[in-house]
Formats: structure tokens, C-alpha cells, sequence
């Protein structure tokens, strides 16, 4: 591996050096730039009804963007530092707030890090709910990302079918947890409830119909001329680059990296159940947005399997004690394939109710690196496209 | 693991010699699946009282090392990985742990960009998944934790390797004015870009050679404490 860094970057700070001439020394970033004349600055967000809350700082020569700013943060919300003040059992809500459409899958990592402190071994059909749950999140996830991307594009379609079909997915998941988006139904040492009665005939029937109708957006959207021609070979990103960026998810799928954690480090029971990892190989924002369209064809492929290999009957959840606590000074690192990527969380406990110290390691903040890269030297009109097919979710990356 | 203690000991340094297989080439087959993982299903136990589990080891002091205890059967491919980068730099690291597909490193901040640069250019790591800060005041430390992976050897799919130093923790911090410093790990890993810039505002982690120390994720005239040091608390609680 070469050592020298992706050309192209240029992050908006690269050039920012600290000025220690002047007589009181300014934080970085509070230091005075000089401007170009050619040059125009752009601040797209943070109300932007598309960006989310993000606002990118983008510096235009023209119409070609000559660098952008990410500026994350205006829904920082301290999740972590939350997390230092409440037990591993009351942290389960609040710790699916960044993302309320995966909600299963940003506690999932949480949860399997509990569950090694405390050194609990799972029911195997509350593995198999979780995976079921998990996948249904990543489906109403993925549509609701779509339904975005398809009004950032001007696509008012494919704004509307993604949302009324995610109602679907959403009834289901109502069914399963009692709640529609924020389920709170992964706990250490299982899942919350037991199925209701007569849900796995009720899910297969709503999966079967939901993934005929996700086939129908191949004409309407994925074979569409204007999108093809809009989408195709803009912000690519090699797979060297890919890869030294550190990107996780359908970007670094979509750049031809086939790396699904749910393959590689298979948690629960994703070993037992036969489904495939997308990968492109071109690396666009068009590859980029298919692969989680792709994802969720595989995503009804898992639910059907699990919905058959799942285990009649037995318990669901391990009774824990009200404040658990973990076996003296450890650490853990878990992972899962998310909606989005890879998310990890690394939780450090010592031994008391609270975790010491919680980290999400979300991959919205992990793509969110790869933005300034791909706009250099794009235009501005395809600015929108890029940054949504990152699959970015600005609440996730604040945290 | 104990990250805190950046002091490299020799007491839990392993010595045998790396025995795992050599690593294949980064750019393999993206598409070679790693070795299928022999993790066995234990028989469900619905009803296991995990009462008595918890309580096992209550220590009171949290930054206490904990001594290896599970050095009975490590696993081998893990071994071999802390294997290789004790036998590269000797006393200068501390291995932390060696767990099933995680194997922990602590290393002074003197040494760790080199640790750094022998973990991808040797060992074919080549991402930072995670960057985490954990203030610790009783050892007057910030530890910094660098949770690096593998894309390009297939065999390290599973593997994370959690390389973590120490910075110095000042009582009454001015951030990137004192001496709350570590050199940056940037120009060798790429993708750790935005995770220091988090480090830096959320705990006055400055990084010596990052080309970008500005705020990230809080407010750019933030004043107060860095949020996440332990001193800054949280009202009402």
C-alpha cells in the first residue's frame, strides 16, 4: 500500500493554517482566510429541506465545486456523554434516538456489547427475532432514504411510493414492538416481547408483497434515462480510495469492496442464513444508490428464511437485574451491518450501573469523510445526488 | 484492558514467536470470503440466573489494570498478531488483551506513530473505524483509542486491532494551548480525519501535524469545559 494520501482531498481545512502571528493566539478555525476573487462561497443548510441538519460550506469556481466544508453538528445531542449518567438498561431509548428509522439496528451493537460484559448467552429465537427485526429496520430505512433521494432529484414518484409502501413495513414492526419507529425492543439478553399470534403468516405476507413492489422501481427509477444520466459517473470514488477513507456501508460496496459485517463477523444467527453481500464495482453516486435497494432484496430473502428456521417456541429475553453491572474493568468492541454501514460501539464499564465511557462510531460520520472528496471538481447541480447517495444521515453523525 | 496506562510494562508481554499464517496480499479478491468462523451455539439456557455473574469482581477503582487472566487458552490468530508487534518494538508496547478477533495494544504517545505505521504497512490494517477518547482523572490522563481495521486482507475481516494511548490530562485545560497533546496518526491513516477533530473538541485532545484542529460537532465559540471530560457534568444529574 502506497503511503501518500488520495489526491484530490481537500477538505476546506487543509489550507487553513493557523495564523500565531497575531498578538492573541485564535482556536483553529477562528483564524481569518484569505478569499479568492473567482471564488464563491456557498453555505448550503442547515435548513435545507434536503441536506437535513448539515450545512456544507461550499466554495464554487463557476459551477464547479473547488472544495466543500462539511459542518456537522446542529443536532449534536451528546448521546454519549448521556450515556455516562444512566444505567445500561434505561440507555436503550434514548441510544436509538440519532436514528429512529434503524432504531433496531443502532442498539443492536449496544446490546451484543452488554450482553459480552455481562457474559450472557442469548435464546436462540430471540436471535432470530432480532434478526428479523433488524432487517425489517433496515428496509424502512433504506425506503425512507430513498424516498429522499428520490425528491432530491426531482423525482416526486419515487418520493411518494418508497413512504407509502415503508407504511408496510411499519405496520409490521407496530405489530412486533408496539411501537411504530422508536421500538426500544432490543434489551441485553434478548428482546423485549414475544411475537404476537399469527405474526409470522401476517409478516410473510407483507414481506412477499413488499418486495414485488420494491421490483417495480427498477422502471420507474433505477431504469430511468434521467436518473441514469444524472447519477452515472458523478462523484465516483475509486476503490483504493474507497477503502484509505475509511467509508463503510453501500459506499464501500458500491466501490467494489465486499465487505457486509453480517458476512464477515456474523452476530446472532446471520451465519445459519444464505444471502448475499451486494457489491459494484463502479463506484458512482448510480451504484451507490442501488446498492441498498439491492440490500433489500436480500433483507426479504433473510426474513423468509428466519420466519422458517426460527424456533416455535421458547423464552425470548434472559431476566437481567434492574441495574446490571459488568465483571470488573472491561471493554468491548461490537459491530453490525446497519441500514447505513458498519456501526460499531465500543463501551468501556467499570463496574457500576453506568457505563463509563460509550462510544457510537456511527457510519454516517464515518462516510461523511469521503463528501468533500467526491464534490471536488463536480458540478454544483450534482451536488444533491452526491451527498445523498453517501447514505448520510446528519442525526446519526451528530449523535 | 487498562488503556490508561500508557507506561509499557513487560510482565504480560507474550514471547513465543508469531505462529499465525502469513498475510495475503491487500489486494486480494474482494470477494474471498475469510475463514468461516468455528463459533459454536451453546444449548439455550431460557431461565440462566445471571445474578451471580456480575457480581463476581466489583472493583472499586476503575483504572485498576486488570491482570491477564485469560492467558489459559488465547486464541491463535490473535496471538500471532500481538505476537508480531512485540517481537517489532519489544518493551515499547503493552499488550493489553488478547480477545477472540480483538487484540488490544497500549503504547506510549512517543511511539505511536511508528506502532501505527508497522500496524498498516506490516500488518495490512488499513482503516481507523473508531477513534474514542476516555478521561481518566484519577491517573490525570486522556486515553485515546484507535479501534483500526481491515478491508484489504481477508483474513483480518473479522479482526480489530485496538491500538490506544495516553495523553497528558490538564486540571484547567486551554484546548490546543496546553499540554494536552498526541501526535496525530492522520498521515497514516486517512480516515481518521474527522474522529480527531471530534477527539480534539470533545476532550481538548490536541493533534500535533493535523492539518485541520477545528471544531466539528459543538458550536465554534464553545467556551466552556471539553463536553465529555468527566469534570464537565451534566446539570441536575
Amino acid at each position: 500500500m502506497t503511503t501518500e494520501l488520495p489526491q484530490n482531498i481537500k477538505s476546506g481545512s487543509s489550507e487553513t493554517q493557523i495564523d500565531k502571528s497575531t498578538s492573541s493566539w485564535l482556536p483553529p478555525g477562528l483564524a481569518l482566510q484569505k478569499v479568492d476573487e473567482r471564488i464563491m462561497t456557498l453555505n448550503v443548510g442547515p435548513q435545507h429541506p434536503g441536506s437535513g441538519h448539515m450545512r456544507l460550506i461550499v466554495q464554487i469556481d463557476g459551477d464547479y465545486i473547488v472544495a466543500c466544508d462539511p459542518d456537522p453538528g446542529y443536532v449534536h445531542r451528546g448521546e454519549e456523554k448521556m450515556a455516562e449518567y444512566r444505567n445500561y438498561i434505561t440507555n436503550i431509548p434514548h441510544l436509538e434516538r440519532p436514528v429512529i428509522h434503524d432504531s433496531c439496528n443502532i442498539l443492536y451493537p449496544y446490546v451484543l456489547g452488554v450482553e459480552e460484559l455481562l457474559g450472557i448467552e442469548v435464546p436462540e429465537r430471540a436471535k432470530y427475532l432480532r434478526v428479523i427485526g433488524a432487517e425489517i429496520n433496515r428496509c424502512i430505512y433504506i425506503m425512507y432514504w430513498l424516498a429522499i433521494y428520490g425528491i432530491f432529484l426531482g423525482h416526486s414518484t419515487m418520493f411518494m411510493w418508497p413512504t407509502g409502501d415503508r407504511e408496510l413495513l411499519i405496520d409490521l414492526m407496530e405489530k412486533m414492538t408496539g411501537a411504530r419507529v422508536t421500538h426500544s425492543h432490543f434489551v441485553p439478553g434478548g428482546v423485549r416481547n414475544d411475537l404476537p399470534a399469527n405474526f409470522e403468516d401476517v409478516c410473510l405476507r407483507q414481506v412477499n408483497y413488499f418486495e414485488k413492489r420494491i421490483k417495480e422501481y427498477a422502471a420507474v427509477f433505477y431504469d430511468n434515462p434521467i436518473l441514469i444520466s444524472r447519477t452515472k459517473d458523478t462523484g465516483v470514488l475509486s476503490r483504493q480510495d474507497a477503502i484509505r477513507l475509511g467509508t463503510t456501508g453501500s459506499v464501500l460496496r458500491a466501490s467494489g469492496v465486499d465487505f457486509d459485517v453480517r458476512k464477515k463477523e456474523p452476530y446472532d444467527v446471520y451465519d445459519e442464513l444464505d444471502f448475499e453481500s451486494i457489491v459494484m464495482k463502479e463506484g458512482d453516486s448510480y451504484a451507490r444508490s442501488k446498492v441498498p435497494w439491492l440490500d433489500m432484496m436480500e433483507s426479504c430473502r433473510i426474513i423468509r428464511q428466519a420466519l422458517e428456521k426460527i424456533p416455535k417456541s421458547g423464552s425470548v429475553r434472559v431476566k437481567l437485574k434492574p441495574n446490571p453491572k459488568g465483571k470488573g474493568f472491561d471493554t468491548v468492541y461490537k459491530r453490525v451491518e446497519s441500514g447505513r454501514g458498519s456501526l460499531g460501539c465500543y463501551i468501556v464499564s467499570d463496574a457500576k450501573p453506568e457505563p463509563y465511557r460509550l462510544k457510537l462510531s456511527v457510519p454516517s460520520f464515518r462516510n461523511l469523510i469521503a463528501l468533500p472528496y467526491l464534490l471536488k471538481g463536480e458540478k454544483l447541480g450534482n451536488m444533491p445526488s452526491v451527498y445523498w447517495s453517501l447514505n448520510y444521515w446528519p442525526v446519526e453523525a451528530d449523535r | 484492558m487498562s488503556s490508561d496506562s500508557g507506561k509499557p510494562t513487560t510482565d504480560s508481554k507474550p514471547d513465543s514467536k508469531p505462529d499465525s499464517k502469513p498475510d495475503s496480499k491487500p489486494d486480494s479478491k474482494p470477494d474471498s470470503k475469510p475463514e468461516s468462523k468455528p463459533e459454536s451455539k451453546p444449548e439455550t439456557k431460557p431461565e440462566t440466573k445471571p445474578e451471580t455473574k456480575p457480581e463476581t469482581k466489583p472493583e472499586t477503582k476503575p483504572v485498576v489494570k486488570k491482570p491477564e487472566e485469560k492467558s489459559v487458552e488465547l486464541p491463535e490468530f490473535e496471538k500471532g498478531i500481538s505476537d508480531k508487534i512485540v517481537e517489532k518494538f519489544g518493551d515499547k508496547v503493552e499488550v493489553a488483551f488478547v480477545k477472540k478477533d480483538r487484540v488490544g495494544i497500549n503504547v506510549s504517545r512517543e511511539n505511536i506513530h511508528n506502532v501505527a505505521k508497522f500496524i498498516r504497512d506490516g500488518l495490512n490494517y488499513d482503516h481507523v473505524e473508531s477513534v474514542s477518547g476516555v478521561d481518566y482523572p484519577q491517573n490525570q490522563e486522556i486515553a485515546v483509542v484507535y479501534h483500526i481495521g481491515s478491508y484489504s486482507d481477508p483474513s483480518l475481516a473479522r479482526q480489530i486491532l485496538v491500538l490506544s494511548t495516553t495523553a497528558q490530562r490538564e486540571e484547567n485545560p486551554i484546548p490546543g494551548n496546553d499540554a494536552t497533546r498526541l501526535p496525530t496518526l492522520r498521515d497514516v491513516f486517512y480516515s481518521v480525519e474527522f474522529h480527531e477533530r471530534e477527539i480534539f473538541e470533545m476532550f481538548g485532545v490536541y493533534f500535533e501535524g493535523h492539518p485541520d484542529n477545528r471544531r466539528l460537532l459543538l458550536p465554534e465559540d464553545w467556551a466552556d469545559l471539553p463536553p465529555l471530560r468527566k469534570d464537565f457534568a451534566i446539570k441536575g444529574r
